[in-house]
C-alpha cells in the first residue's frame, strides 16, 4: 500500500522587500527580478500534508513548481523539509502565464512525471491570490477536487490493501462541509490543516542528493497557444496606482456656524448621525 | 581564497533560522529574566541536528563541522546568547567524548547527547581559578580498582542541568614532577556527585552556572576518559578550538542582534521630522557596527574552516574570542547610547545584549588571557 503524491508549490517574492516591487508597464505582470523569494507559506502545509499520508500509509512525495530557473532554490528547500524528489519547469516560453495556462503547464509536467493519486496545493498564492490554479489543475487532470481543506482522513480498503478514498473537511465562512472523495484528487489545503515541521540540518545534507528533474518545453507534451503569455486569456488592462492623497477644507464662521456646516457636510457624505435616546432617559 | 558559504550551510542557516525565529526567539526575554535554562528544548535541538552537529552520523549526529557549529551559534545567539552557551558547553563537554572515548564510551554516550535527550557539560574552573589549569584541586585516585573522585568546581556552565559531566582532576604527576590530569565521564545520579550553589549573573542568564561538588565518587576504569594524563590534552583542546569557538560564534550573534536592533531603531524612530538614521551620527554609530560585525565574523568562520580542514587554529580562536567579545561589549554600549532614553527601558532587548555580551568576557578565558595567547604565539613566530 502505498500512495504516490505530488505537491504543487509557488515561489512568491518575500513580504520584507514587497516595497520594492515594481509592475512592468508593457507586459503588466510583475517584475521579479532582484527580489528574493520565499515559499508560498500555505505550500509548506500542503507538503506537511503529503509527507503525513506518506508517513502513514508509505509512498513518494514529488514536488513540482513552474518558475524561473531559480526555483531550484525552493524545490531544495522542499526536498530538505522532506520531499523525495523534485521538478522544475522552466522555460522562456512558460512566461508570463495567467493562472490558466500554469495550470496547463504545471499538469502536462505532472503527467509527464507519472500518474499520482493524490496532488496538494496550497489554497492561494501569497502574490497573486487568485486561488483559481488548483481547480483549473484538477479539470485539466480529470480529477476530483476540494479547495480549502482543513482535516484528512485517509480510508483505507482493507480488501485491496490501498487507499481509494479519503474523508475530508472543507471550510466554509460559518462552519465545514464534509466530503469523502474517491482518489485521485486535487486537494488545496487551508493553513487550519497542520503545522508544518521544521527542516533538519540532516534534511539539508539529504536534499543535494534527492533528484531534482529540470524540463523545458520541449521536455513536456504541450500544445504552445496554451502556455506562457500568448497562451494566457486573462490580460491585464490598464496598471494604476489609486491616488490616496487627502484633501483638507477650512471652515469659517462662529463655532455654532461651523458646527452646522459640518454637520451638513457629514449629512450629505451619507454619515448618520442620529443620537439614539440612552436607556438612563439622557439626551 | 573563498569567502562564501555552500549552498547546503546557507540552507542550513534559513532552516536554523526558522526554527529559532519560532522556538527561541519569543521566550529569550522570559529565559533571561527568570533566569530559566529551557532544557526542553534540547530534544527538539536534537530533532533539527543541531545538539550533534559535529558528531558523525554513526552515533546520530549531523556528521558536519565546525563551521556549521557556528552558524548555529551564531543564529541562537542572536536572540538568546544565554540559550548559545548552554548549546556551547553541551558540544564543550562532545569533544573530549569524541577525541578520546572507547567505542564503547562513543556507543554509550553520543547518541543521547547527540539526539540532546541528554545534556552535557564540562568542569574545569575551580574556585581557585580556571586559568589555572594544570593547577586543578580536585582528586582521582585509584582504590580497589575503582577510581574515587574528590573536588569542588565552579563557574560550571549547565552544572545543575548536565547529564553527562566530565571532570578534568589530578590524578598524580609524572617522572618530572608535574600534575597529571585525567578526565573522567560523570552520569549526573552518580553518588556523590551534585550540583551546588547555583549563581546570579548579570548576562548570558538563561543558562545555569554553577558549582558542582564531587564527594567521594566512585567509577569504574570504563569512566576515564582517555588515558591518565589526557586530562590536559583532552581539556586544553576542547577549551581552545570549541569552547573559545563557541564563545566567538555567541558574540557574533550579539553582533548581529545589536546590528539589527540599530538598523530597525534608526529607520523607526523620528527626530526633526525624519528618521534618525539620516542623521550622520546615527549612520557613524551603525556603519562602527557593521564593521565590527563583519570583522568578526571572518575571524570566527576563517578559524572555523581552519578547524574542519585540521589545521591547528587555538590561537585564531583565541583572536575571534578577543576581538568578537569586545566588538560585543562595544556595540552594545554603542547602540544603547544611540537609542537615547528607550536604550535603558528593558522593553527593548539592547540592555540583555549589554549583559550578554559583557558575561562573554570571562568565559573560555578572559581578554587578558587570549591577548597572553595571542601574544605568546605572536612573540613565538606562529
Amino acid at each position: 500500500m502505498s500512495l504516490k503524491i505530488a505537491v504543487c508549490i509557488k515561489p512568491v517574492p518575500d513580504p520584507d522587500y514587497y516595497d520594492q516591487i515594481t509592475i512592468d508597464p508593457v507586459r503588466k505582470t510583475i517584475t521579479r527580478a532582484g527580489i528574493p523569494t520565499i515559499i508560498n507559506p500555505v505550500d509548506k502545509n500542503a507538503l506537511e500534508a503529503a509527507l503525513q499520508i506518506k508517513e502513514q500509509v508509505g509512498g513518494t512525495v514529488t514536488v513540482i513548481t513552474m518558475a524561473p530557473p531559480n526555483g531550484e532554490e525552493s524545490l531544495r528547500e522542499m526536498l530538505a523539509m522532506g520531499a523525495d524528489e523534485a521538478c522544475l519547469l522552466t522555460d522562456r516560453a512558460f512566461g508570463g502565464a495567467d493562472t490558466l495556462a500554469t495550470s496547463y503547464t504545471l499538469a502536462q509536467g505532472l503527467k509527464k512525471l507519472g500518474n499520482f493519486d493524490l496532488v496538494f496545493t496550497g489554497t492561494e498564492s501569497a502574490d497573486g491570490a487568485t486561488s483559481q490554479v488548483p481547480s483549473q489543475l484538477a479539470e485539466w487532470l480529470g480529477m476530483a477536487h476540494l479547495w480549502n481543506v482543513s482535516e484528512i482522513k485517509l480510508k483505507e480498503d482493507q480488501a485491496e490493501d490501498k487507499v481509494q478514498e479519503l474523508q475530508a473537511k472543507m471550510k466554509i465562512e460559518n462552519g465545514y462541509i464534509e466530503y469523502e472523495v474517491k482518489l485521485p484528487a486535487v486537494l488545496a489545503v487551508s493553513r487550519d490543516l497542520n503545522t508544518p515541521r521544521f527542516t533538519s540540518i540532516m534534511g539539508v545534507m539529504k536534499a543535494k542528493k534527492k533528484p531534482l528533474t529540470v524540463f523545458t518545453v520541449n521536455d513536456v507534451d504541450v500544445d504552445r497557444t496554451l502556455i506562457g503569455l500568448d497562451g494566457s486569456p486573462t490580460k491585464a488592462g490598464a496598471v494604476f496606482t489609486p491616488s490616496l492623497s487627502r484633501k483638507g477644507e477650512r471652515l469659517t464662521g462662529d463655532l455654532d456656524e461651523v458646527v452646522e456646516q459640518l454637520l451638513q457636510k457629514l449629512r450629505a457624505a451619507g454619515i448618520n448621525l442620529e443620537i439614539k435616546s440612552s436607556s438612563q432617559g439622557g439626551r | 581564497m573563498n569567502f562564501n558559504f555552500t549552498d547546503e550551510q546557507e540552507m542550513l542557516r534559513k532552516a536554523v533560522r526558522e526554527f529559532v525565529e519560532a522556538e527561541i526567539a519569543p521566550k529569550a526575554a522570559e529565559w533571561d529574566e527568570k533566569d530559566e535554562c529551557p532544557v526542553e528544548l534540547f530534544p527538539k535541538m536534537g530533532q533539527m541536528g543541531i545538539t550533534g552537529i559535529f558528531v558523525p552520523e554513526e552515533y546520530g549526529g549531523a556528521g558536519l563541522g565546525h563551521v556549521e557549529r557556528a552558524i548555529c551559534l551564531e543564529e541562537i545567539s542572536r536572540h538568546s546568547a544565554g540559550l548559545g552557551i548552554a548549546l556551547m558547553t553541551h558540544h564543550l563537554g562532545t569533544d573530549p567524548i569524541l577525541k578520546f572515548g572507547t567505542p564503547e564510551q562513543k556507543e554509550k554516550y553520543l547518541p543521547d547527547i547527540a539526539s540532546g535527550k541528554k545534556i552535557a557539560g564540562l568542569s574545569v574552573t575551580e574556585p581557585g581559578g580556571g586559568s589555572d589549569f594544570m593547577g586543578q584541586k580536585a582528586t582521582g585516585e585509584l582504590k580497589d580498582g575503582k577510581w574515587v573522585i574528590n573536588g569542588r568546581k565552579c563557574f560550571i556552565t549547565n552544572s545543575a542541568v548536565a547529564d553527562v559531566d566530565l571532570w578534568i582532576v589530578n590524578t598524580g604527576t609524572n617522572e618530572k614532577g608535574r600534575p597529571l590530569l585525567s578526565t573522567f565521564i560523570i552520569d549526573k545520579d552518580t553518588p556523590g556527585h551534585k550540583p551546588g550553589r547555583k549563581e546570579n549573573k548579570l548576562g548570558l542568564r538563561g543558562s545555569v552556572t554553577g558549582e558542582i561538588i564531587c564527594t567521594d565518587v566512585e567509577l569504574g576504569p570504563e569512566q576515564l576518559l582517555g588515558k591518565v594524563g589526557d586530562g590536559a590534552k583532552a581539556g586544553m583542546g576542547a577549551i581552545g578550538e570549541v569552547g573559545r569557538a563557541g564563545m566567538a560564534a555567541i558574540s557574533v550573534g550579539v553582533l548581529g542582534a545589536c546590528l539589527e536592533l540599530a538598523v530597525k531603531f534608526a529607520n523607526e524612530r523620528i527626530l526633526y521630522g525624519k528618521p534618525i538614521a539620516k542623521l550622520q551620527a546615527i549612520q557613524f554609530d551603525v556603519a562602527e557596527t557593521r564593521v565590527e560585525y563583519e570583522a568578526a565574523r571572518l575571524l570566527l568562520y576563517r578559524a572555523a574552516s581552519m578547524k574542519d580542514a585540521g589545521i591547528p587554529c587555538a590561537n585564531e580562536f583565541s583572536i575571534a574570542k578577543y576581538y568578537a567579545s569586545e566588538a560585543a561589549c562595544r556595540a552594545a554600549k554603542r547602540i544603547m547610547d544611540m537609542m537615547g532614553g528607550y536604550g535603558v527601558i528593558n522593553e527593548y532587548p539592547i540592555g540583555r545584549y549589554l549583559r550578554d555580551a559583557q558575561a562573554i568576557i570571562p568565559a573560555g578565558g578572559t581578554t587578558h588571557i587570549q591577548k597572553m595567547i595571542i601574544g605568546a604565539n605572536t612573540l613565538a613566530g606562529k
